[in-house]
């Protein structure tokens, strides 16, 4: 029955984890939001079934906080903010889709060649989770690098924080405090950001980051 | 012997299963569009009408043209009558082989694409360069898919592959999941079905293995349907018989076990067949050059689900 | 069997400068051609009995070449095997070259070249010392440079051969810095003392990497490929076969020679950078082949992506070699001999049947042929053979060695390093999409020359070519199918050079002729002749079925359409509009770029659209460093006006320089 509770996990680690790569493959504001609210509840599903697998009931706090804030609240914020601003137009890559998804497997290889190494006599569980989690923050990470829009950017930034959180549920023992914090963390960002958009939008009458750099002078 | 008998059982089955499987895909299509929709034997019916009708070949049309339909025809057949669907016991069970398999449809789509150029019509080209470029990145994702079935299963060959996933303590591993995902994304795009292709539409643009195969008619055209039935066939039994392989009967097991084994075959192309229409009602088609992004995001995926494999094994 | 190889050899040195006497006369052209088929066959049979009888190598000695050396022959089973792969192309090219060579309308540039461009590949396989290895190369390359130039009054001929000789000096020069590094330690130049010899593992790799790179440019490896498109389509249609088929091979040969038997030990990481490089080639030769609209270049890339295959297979052989896993490095290193075996085959074919198709037409641009499948039946069904053979499809020759190698690949995860396991995994699915996309590649030469309507007059009065090209042809079609059926026939005899070579054969020599089961590939099996039979006998079955069941009832009628009233041949699908999807998918690593130019409403122009791609080889690599050699020229010239005062300082400079090496390495 072990096996059983193991592999549930890896599962929705790994359902986690090819959301990432949904984000990537958008092109559609909207769908990148309603896929990052998917992420989302794996996200809570994974942390749940950990919380009853650990028999640890603090991290059903987590899974609800992941539910409510990153899957619903968030996304029907961005969804707001995006019909206020109108601008529904496609997801403006830097790379092309393809090339992105290319460059997002070869860090997920990455990510495991560095995991394995260090963890080679922790159970497998956990290397896989950890690999699992590097892999989810390294396409964040690519994701925010790749986009020019701001909003996509912002989701590849709360992508990231998925990841961490898939990290920190995994290894059992984790204080709670460090849920919250990050999931606070991920609140602040996102108003933060929030503000920014109307800031750009008031200025330069677009969230294209573009032309922020064209008025910095970095292109002509 | 009793191979031999199984497989001619299994010839026949395949054969007289295929449309009735298209059959419920439609009509489940219809049902949950709201529509009452056509009997499921309709293509039963669609087959025999196109049968006793004259075949028009185009004046310019070589022998290249007339010999395909035959040929495709009994390539998937082969390819349907090979995959293990009520019971591993078949007499032609050597020959297999999932690379074997893999070649077999790539034979079958090349006499195809070929047949799409003989005529010199603008709309036979459009089909055929397209359906070479969705295949050219699904067979590369179809081959990773069975790189990492047989590294599970330590074999190529399919009856021992779904014996092994039948028997030994495979449990769900993460590899397995991305390789189910990545050969359903394959089938959709073989079988040129939603999002990749629509099997329902006869406008110009927007088909892909419609326009190839345009210019067929009469028995020919018949032939080329039902290969496309048995094609469905092929890819729902090939995905039960490694990800599903329950309730089939091994060899030399008591025709009870053979029964069961039917049963439950029946079971999962029904809930495939579910499955399939939900999925086409629910999501749109894509663009032509989105398709090469969702299939090279199948590759990608056959390779995460090798190198993950490495994972849970250790390197 | 060595020495009557090496008597045989002697006519067909002297047929070529026999020929000189009269040219252009009928007793030259029979006198080569039948001559050189006739000997190439003798030679073939010799390497195919001593492959399958003898086990121990023969050798012999022959005072020719410098005073004081004689020059050393061998023959083991790995020259017997190419020997058999060289002289069996070189027999096809040259009786097909009887009905050919008639349409030449300068045949004194090739007939003296032809027997002495074979007769030099034959003595590079024999070689057992670098000095004759190294003689016999350079002859191989220069006779084939005389050979492309023989077509000379063609544009860009001349460009094609100027870079041809650059790249050939080049290789040559690695393989003879190669062999000097082999021979340090003794100093014997002889392959016997080469073998014998301990290298110091930074001297290995030293030499691992100058023979690759040196016999990798021959054969045509990604990103030193850039001159085989150019130069091997430039010959007349028998030699193209020739180079493509069968120097490539040569090549090939060298690198088994030097990286398996001279040097020996390949580490496995050397394994895993043939198996990064021969997947890449493989993939970017093809995709070039799926963008090109000259007939001939496109199968010059098509070589490309064939060699990249061998090399892949070659690689995963030393990788599992040098981890002990003897038993699949054999499985592995006998797909890369089968392919070898089988490109000889079908590209030999394929390049024939374009030369038929140049000799019918006059042309080789995609764009202005169609429909010959009407015209030319036996050399359309010849053709269909190949390019099916070359997409691997099932029960033809490509298949089985694709087969194979995918089984070797299969086995990669036994591994014991990460960056192999890793590897494996990609090189399986770069192998998968060269695969592919050679299918997509080959119904698209097949469909838009053969099938269709003709794109010009010269297509629509085409005639079928004589009987001796065509029968070449359908020997060759035949052949195709025969080793894929029975592959067997070929591995059997190979047995013996896997042992020889890696330590392990494939198969055994006594299991059945019927099922190709490798006891590495653990189980898994493949029978050519029952695949073949169950599908005829689906095929009969459906068509005794369909002929009881439907109606026979057929009508001619105009195509339909969609409606459109009589399709008109610019109308239909274009050799570059059929290539335009994958162009569109892998326009960043084929550098295509796509221009339209609509005219504004209201301006009665017609609108314009072009579109381009580019070998990044040329931008990359060729290009700058033909700017630095010609930079560096420029500043060497300089040397020339010095002083005396200054050019002794330089000698005194060279002096010090050299003894404080003596001292420093002493």
């Amino acid at each position: 029955m072990k096996d059983l509770y193991f592999d549930t996990a890896h599962m929705l680690g790994t359902a986690v984890l090819l959301l990432s790569f949904a984000l990537l493959f958008q092109r559609r504001i909207s769908g990148v939001i309603n896929t990052f609210a998917l992420q989302a509840t794996m996200l809570a599903l994974a942390a749940a079934w950990q919380a009853f697998v650990q028999d640890a009931p603090h991290l059903y706090v987590t899974a609800l906080v992941a539910l409510l804030f990153k899957a619903v609240a968030i996304p029907v914020a961005l969804h707001r903010i995006v019909r206020l601003l109108m601008i529904h137009r496609t997801v403006e890559t830097a790379l092309s889709i393809g090339l992105t998804m290319v460059v997002g497997v070869a860090l997920v290889t990455l990510a495991i060649l560095l995991v394995l190494p260090v963890t080679s006599d922790s159970a497998a569980l956990t290397r896989e989770n950890l690999a699992l989690a590097l892999s989810v923050v390294l396409l964040g990470l690519l994701m925010m690098i790749t986009r020019r829009n701001a909003v996509t950017q912002v989701i590849g930034f709360m992508s990231l924080e998925n990841g961490l959180i898939l990290a920190a549920i995994g290894v059992s023992g984790m204080p709670l405090v460090v849920e919250m914090s990050v999931a606070f963390a991920v609140m602040v960002a996102f108003i933060i950001f929030g503000i920014f958009f109307f800031q750009i939008r008031e200025r330069f009458d677009t969230l294209d980051l573009h032309y922020l750099e064209s008025f910095r002078g970095e292109r002509s | 012997m009793t191979g031999v008998l199984t497989q001619l059982l299994q010839m026949m089955l395949v054969l007289g299963a295929a449309p009735l499987l298209t059959g419920v895909v439609r009509l489940a299509k219809a049902r949950l569009v709201g529509r009452r929709g056509p009997s499921p034997i309709q293509p039963y019916r669609d087959l025999l009408r196109l049968l006793r009708k004259e075949a028009v070949v185009a004046e310019n049309a070589s022998w290249l043209f007339r010999v395909t339909p035959y040929m495709v025809f009994a390539a998937l057949w082969l390819a349907a009558s090979l995959v293990p669907t009520f019971t591993t016991g078949l007499a032609l069970e050597p020959t297999a082989d999932l690379i074997a398999l893999v070649a077999l449809l790539a034979s079958a789509r090349f006499m195809t694409a070929l047949a799409g150029l003989d005529v010199g019509t603008s709309f036979g080209g459009i089909g055929s360069s397209r359906d070479m470029m969705i295949a050219s990145l699904a067979e590369p994702a179809m081959l990773l898919v069975i790189f990492t079935v047989s590294i599970v299963a330590g074999s190529t060959a399919l009856a021992e592959v779904a014996h092994h996933m039948r028997e030994a303590e495979v449990g769900l591993r993460v590899s397995l999941a991305m390789a189910l995902v990545a050969l359903i994304m394959v089938a959709l795009a073989e079988n040129a079905r939603i999002p990749v292709d629509n099997p329902a539409t006869h406008l110009e643009l927007t088909m892909v293995h419609e326009a190839m195969v345009l210019e067929y008619s009469g028995r020919h055209l018949a032939l080329i349907e039902a290969a496309g039935m048995l094609k469905l066939l092929f890819f729902l039994s090939l995905i039960a018989c490694i990800f599903a392989p329950w309730g089939m009967a091994g060899p030399g097991e008591p025709p009870a076990a053979a029964a069961v084994g039917l049963l439950a075959w029946g079971g999962k192309l029904l809930l495939g067949a579910g499955a399939l229409a939900l999925l086409e009602t629910s999501i749109a088609k894509m663009r032509v050059f989105r398709v090469s992004e969702f299939l090279a995001g199948a590759l990608l995926l056959g390779v995460l689900a090798v190198i993950f494999l490495y994972v849970s094994r250790g390197l | 069997m060595l020495i009557p190889i090496l008597i045989a050899l002697v006519p067909l040195l002297a047929l070529g400068p026999a020929t000189l006497i009269a040219p252009r006369s009928a007793a030259a052209h029979w006198g080569v051609y039948a001559g050189t088929a006739a000997l190439s066959g003798l030679i073939a049979a010799a390497a195919l009995s001593h492959l399958l009888l003898e086990s121990s190598p023969q050798h012999a000695g022959l005072p020719i070449g410098l005073p004081w050396l004689t020059a050393r022959f061998r023959l083991d089973s790995l020259s017997a095997f190419f020997l058999l792969v060289v002289n069996g192309g070189a027999a096809a090219a040259a009786a097909y070259g009887i009905g050919y060579g008639r349409h030449e309308r300068e045949p004194e540039r090739v007939l003296p070249a032809f027997p002495l461009f074979i007769a030099a590949m034959n003595l590079t396989l024999l070689a057992d010392d670098a000095f004759s290895f190294l003689v016999s190369w350079e002859t191989m390359s220069l006779t084939s440079w005389v050979l492309v130039l023989a077509t000379h009054r063609e544009p860009d001929t001349l460009r094609a051969a100027q870079l041809y000789l650059i790249m050939a000096s080049g290789g040559t020069l690695l393989l003879l810095l190669a062999f000097g590094v082999l021979a340090q330690v003794t100093g014997g130049y002889d392959f016997d003392s080469i073998r014998t010899s301990a290298l110091t593992p930074g001297a290995a790799a030293l030499a691992l990497a100058l023979g690759f790179l040196g016999t990798g440019s021959k054969a045509g490896l990604v990103p030193l490929h850039a001159w085989l498109p150019l130069a091997h389509p430039a010959a007349p249609s028998h030699v193209s076969a020739l180079m493509s088929g069968v120097m490539t091979k040569v090549a090939l040969y060298g690198m088994v020679r030097i990286l398996f038997d001279l040097v020996g030990e390949v580490p496995w990481w050397w394994g895993g950078i043939m198996m990064a490089l021969g997947g890449a080639t493989a993939v970017i030769g093809v995709l070039f082949a799926t963008m090109e609209q000259d007939l001939k270049r496109l199968l010059a890339y098509s070589t490309v992506e064939n060699i990249g295959i061998v090399v892949t297979g070659l690689g995963l052989a030393a990788a599992f070699r040098d981890n002990g896993m003897n038993e699949i490095a054999g499985l592995a290193f006998a797909a890369a001999l089968l392919h070898i075996l089988n490109h000889a085959v079908f590209k030999s074919l394929l390049f024939l049947g374009a030369g038929a198709v140049a000799t019918a037409t006059g042309t080789r641009d995609l764009g202005r042929l169609g429909g010959l499948i009407g015209r030319m039946p036996q050399t359309a069904f010849a053709m269909l053979v190949g390019a099916g053979a070359i997409a691997a499809l099932p029960p033809l020759n490509g298949f089985v060695s694709e087969w194979l190698l995918f089984q070797a690949v299969l086995k990669g995860p036994l591994l014991p390093q990460w960056e192999l396991k890793i590897a494996a995994a990609v090189v399986a699915a770069l192998l998968a999409l060269a695969a592919a996309l050679a299918a997509s590649c080959f119904v698209r030469a097949f469909g838009i020359a053969f099938l269709g309507r003709p794109r010009s007059p010269e297509a629509a009065a085409a005639v079928e070519v004589e009987p001796a090209m065509r029968w070449t042809l359908l020997a060759l079609a035949a052949l195709c199918l025969l080793l894929g059926v029975l592959p067997m026939l070929a591995l059997t005899p190979m047995g013996r050079l896997g042992e020889a070579v890696i330590g392990a054969a494939a198969v055994r020599t006594d299991s059945s002729w019927l099922w190709l089961t490798p006891p590495a590939a653990g189980g898994n099996s493949y029978g050519g002749v029952i695949v073949l039979a169950v599908i005829a006998g689906f095929g009969v079955l459906t068509r005794i079925g369909i002929h009881n069941l439907a109606s026979r009832r057929l009508r001619r009628a105009a195509p339909w359409a969609c409606g459109f009233d009589a399709p008109v041949a610019p109308a239909q699908y274009s050799a570059s509009s059929f290539a335009q999807p994958l162009r569109r998918v892998f326009a960043s690593l084929v550098r295509a770029e796509e221009r339209v130019e609509m005219p504004e409403p209201g301006d009665l122009r017609a609108a314009r659209f072009a579109s381009s791609w580019r070998d990044a080889s040329w931008d990359l690599l060729y290009q700058p460093v033909g700017a630095a050699v010609g930079w560096l020229s420029l500043t060497l010239n300089q040397l020339q006006f010095l002083t005396i005062r200054k050019y002794l300082s330089l000698m005194f400079a060279a002096l010090v320089g050299l003894l404080f090496l003596v001292a420093v390495t002493q």
